[in-house]
């Protein structure tokens, strides 16, 4: 009996495909991805006290002290914004962006025991982590929110919201994209070679204090404008300057299309990088993890 | 003629041996480099036989080698072989955990293993939510999960504590949890790796039971692996032999287990020559073995063979000496000792010598076995290795096709009842 070679459900070889994103099977996988996305949610603060009192205090204790040290002490200026608000706003967003990066970046090593065993995408599981941090940083947003209503209601902040409030969904996703385009290659590159991961851990930290979280970009190009490249083309500042814009509208703070865009195309670049990667990797990485 | 519901075509596997440093990224360099102009991988056409009890010679070595086989559907194909002859690394290929370095598999239908239960177990999580995940993972949809989750709790007798997070549960429970609901999946094919082993022996009749019930009433296709020759007789309708990474048979299940029992090699352990430490003063060890009575020293030894304990030593001293062996079943617990001392008296013999302890049929239940290697002088130990040397004891052939449930202990004396 002759079958023709189309019939078959799939193949298992050592040739590989260049992008491969298989959409029909991680439609057919939707509820193994809810699950996940449930089990990193419920289970984090489970036998804590305080339990998801936990996604509020640590935005606003590090607000307090980028606020202290680098509004009171070294004076940045955040023009008409409220110090601690304009510290909020870019710590939620960065800390949207630095857990989808490392929670993707590790996904080869903290899942080899599961990987080593059983077949499913492997994609879902950093798709899951961003979804999982979607929600937390949606909590984190409604602190932001209740600070702005304070602010503007209670203390007078001269802040108005208009129509450029809806690109902050266009952020959140460019924040994800980025999150784990450069896992998905740190990912990668990790799992044979383990040096990223010891560096991963501080660069996000140097990171941030490039990217534009504790300072408007004018600042930067004001005090240091020899290295303004620096933010200029650092896409993670364009996108957290321009959530903030979203937000505060306010003339400190720059905002143009044509950045919006090279961030946007420099975004999906990454991703199909890390893509790339990541499916070449994920067929034969638990010999070498 | 039914139709062809897997196909593997060529299929090996390489793996690099020693530490990932340095030199593996001169060689991914080197790799690099002849891929961009075209070239074939230079690391291919290297790499020694699985072997293991040899040294191996290069930096890779060859899990698997050229595997040809197919799979019809509804067949129950069982794979047999020695620890390290590639089974396992043949089911991960199947299971496409990881991908093989040549060759091609073919697959009609969606593959699924009870390769080792419990995988993506949340501890924090309740047993009911882990049914949940942990199906999910296996690849059972939700709506799937849900009609069977009575189903799914009743046979893992967690009934009570289905809403207690799984960390609280005992090992047993956590196991028995985990094969319940990778019992009811449902894949067109379905990998099972011995999970026999797992249990209390009244969920091992339980789990063999639903086992003969999937490969047999519902007709589906499994692929076996198991070294229990009872149990792949009584399931399989057709076996492979694996050895150091190749096929070695292919056929009718009782003709694979026949020639895997007769030609299979022992394992490392139970022979021991030239040993440096035990080099000594007073005697010079040359070898220890420990042979089935037919005297073949790569035959297997069954539970119906007399086994043989067999020392070549150099005695250097006129004292009397004697030769001590204690076994020890795999818990280490010594099942008795017994030495040459009152056996015999060797005052004033210098030479080489070729002592033997011959230990009778029906002793050893099937299983594996450690042995302590000592030797008395003044009635005290001059040296005693513990763990020195193992054997294995396999079911008698004769009763291969029975009940293939392990009777406890580690002695199966054949006694006579009377009334």
């Amino acid at each position: 009996m002759q079958l023709s070679e189309d019939k078959w459900l799939f193949q298992i070889s050592a040739k590989r495909k260049l992008i491969e994103l298989n959409f029909r099977e991680i439609w057919r996988y939707r509820d193994l991805l809810m699950l996940f996305v449930k089990r990193d949610i419920v289970t984090v603060y489970k036998q804590t006290v305080l339990g998801p009192l936990w996604f509020f205090i640590q935005p606003l204790f590090t607000s307090v002290i980028f606020t202290l040290v680098f509004n009171n002490i070294a004076s940045i200026e955040t023009g008409i914004i409220p110090a601690f608000l304009f510290n909020l706003s870019g710590i939620t967003a960065w800390n949207y962006f630095k857990v989808c990066l490392t929670g993707t970046a590790s996904t080869f090593r903290t899942n080899k025991g599961i990987f080593g065993k059983v077949y499913f995408p492997r994609f879902i599981v950093p798709f899951s982590k961003v979804i999982s941090n979607l929600v937390k940083f949606g909590i984190q947003l409604l602190i932001l929110t209740g600070f702005y209503i304070y602010y503007v209601g209670f203390k007078g902040a001269d802040l108005t919201i208009n129509s450029y409030l809806l690109l902050v969904p266009v952020y959140i996703i460019l924040m994800a994209v980025y999150g784990l385009g450069m896992g998905m290659i740190i990912s990668t590159l990790t799992t044979k070679y383990r040096d990223l991961a010891i560096l991963l851990t501080f660069a996000t930290q140097l990171l941030m204090y490039v990217s534009a979280v504790p300072y408007p970009i004018s600042e930067f190009q004001m005090k240091q404008p020899q290295y303004s490249w620096v933010v200029d083309y650092n896409p993670l500042a364009q996108i957290i300057e321009g959530f903030r814009y979203a937000i505060f509208h306010t003339e400190n703070l720059q905002f143009d299309w044509t950045g919006l865009m090279y961030t946007g195309l420099l975004g999906v670049i990454l991703f199909l990088i890390g893509l790339i990667l990541f499916n070449r990797t994920e067929k034969s990485f638990i010999d070498t993890v | 003629m039914s139709k062809t519901i897997l196909k593997v075509s060529d299929i090996s596997k390489q793996y690099r041996l020693g530490l990932v440093g340095t030199g593996s990224l001169i060689h991914d360099l080197n790799r690099f480099w002849h891929r961009i102009r075209g070239k074939e991988d230079p690391y291919l056409k290297i790499g020694s036989v699985n072997d293991r009890t040899a040294m191996a010679d290069g930096h890779y070595v060859w899990a698997l080698q050229n595997i040809n086989f197919e799979v019809q559907e509804g067949e129950v194909l069982g794979i047999i072989g020695k620890n390290g002859a590639g089974k396992s690394t043949l089911l991960k290929l199947l299971s496409r955990v990881t991908s093989p370095t040549t060759g091609v598999i073919k697959s009609r239908g969606r593959i699924a293993s009870l390769l080792e239960v419990g995988t993506g177990f949340h501890p924090e999580l309740t047993g009911r939510e882990n049914i949940y995940l942990n199906g999910a993972i296996l690849g059972m949809t939700k709506a799937e999960i849900s009609s069977k989750i009575s189903e799914i709790i009743s046979f893992s007798g967690c009934e009570l504590y289905i809403d207690t997070p799984v960390k609280r549960y005992s090992s047993g429970m956590t196991v028995r949890l985990a094969f319940a609901v990778a019992a009811h999946l449902e894949p067109d094919i379905l990998v099972i790796d011995e999970v026999l082993a797992v249990g209390d022996a009244e969920f091992q009749k339980k789990a063999i039971g639903k086992m003969q019930d999937i490969s047999k009433e519902d007709g589906r296709t499994v692929l076996f692996v198991s070294h229990n020759m009872a149990a792949v007789k009584s399931l399989c309708t057709r076996a492979i032999v694996l050895e150091n990474g190749e096929i070695k048979f292919s056929g009718d299940t009782d003709e694979a287990v026949s020639y895997y029992l007769t030609n299979s090699r022992h394992q490392a352990g139970n022979y021991k020559a030239d040993d440096p430490e035990l080099n000594l003063d007073i005697l010079q060890v040359n070898s220890v073995s420990i042979l089935p009575d037919n005297g073949k020293s790569d035959a297997l030894i069954f539970q119906d063979s007399e086994i043989r304990f067999e020392v070549v030593f150099d005695k250097k001293t006129n004292d009397h000496i004697g030769l001590n062996f204690r076994i020890k079943d795999q818990n280490e617990t010594i099942l008795f000792s017994h030495g040459s001392l009152n056996k015999i008296d060797n005052k004033d013999v210098r030479g080489i010598q070729k002592y033997s302890m011959i230990i009778p049929k029906n002793i050893f239940n099937e299983g594996d076995f450690m042995v302590d290697f000592g030797c008395v002088v003044n009635k005290k130990f001059y040296f005693l290795k513990e763990n020195y040397i193992s054997f294995s004891v396999h079911r008698k052939a004769t009763e291969i096709g029975g009940y293939f449930g392990k009777s406890k202990g580690g002695l199966k004396l054949d006694l006579t009842w009377e009334h």
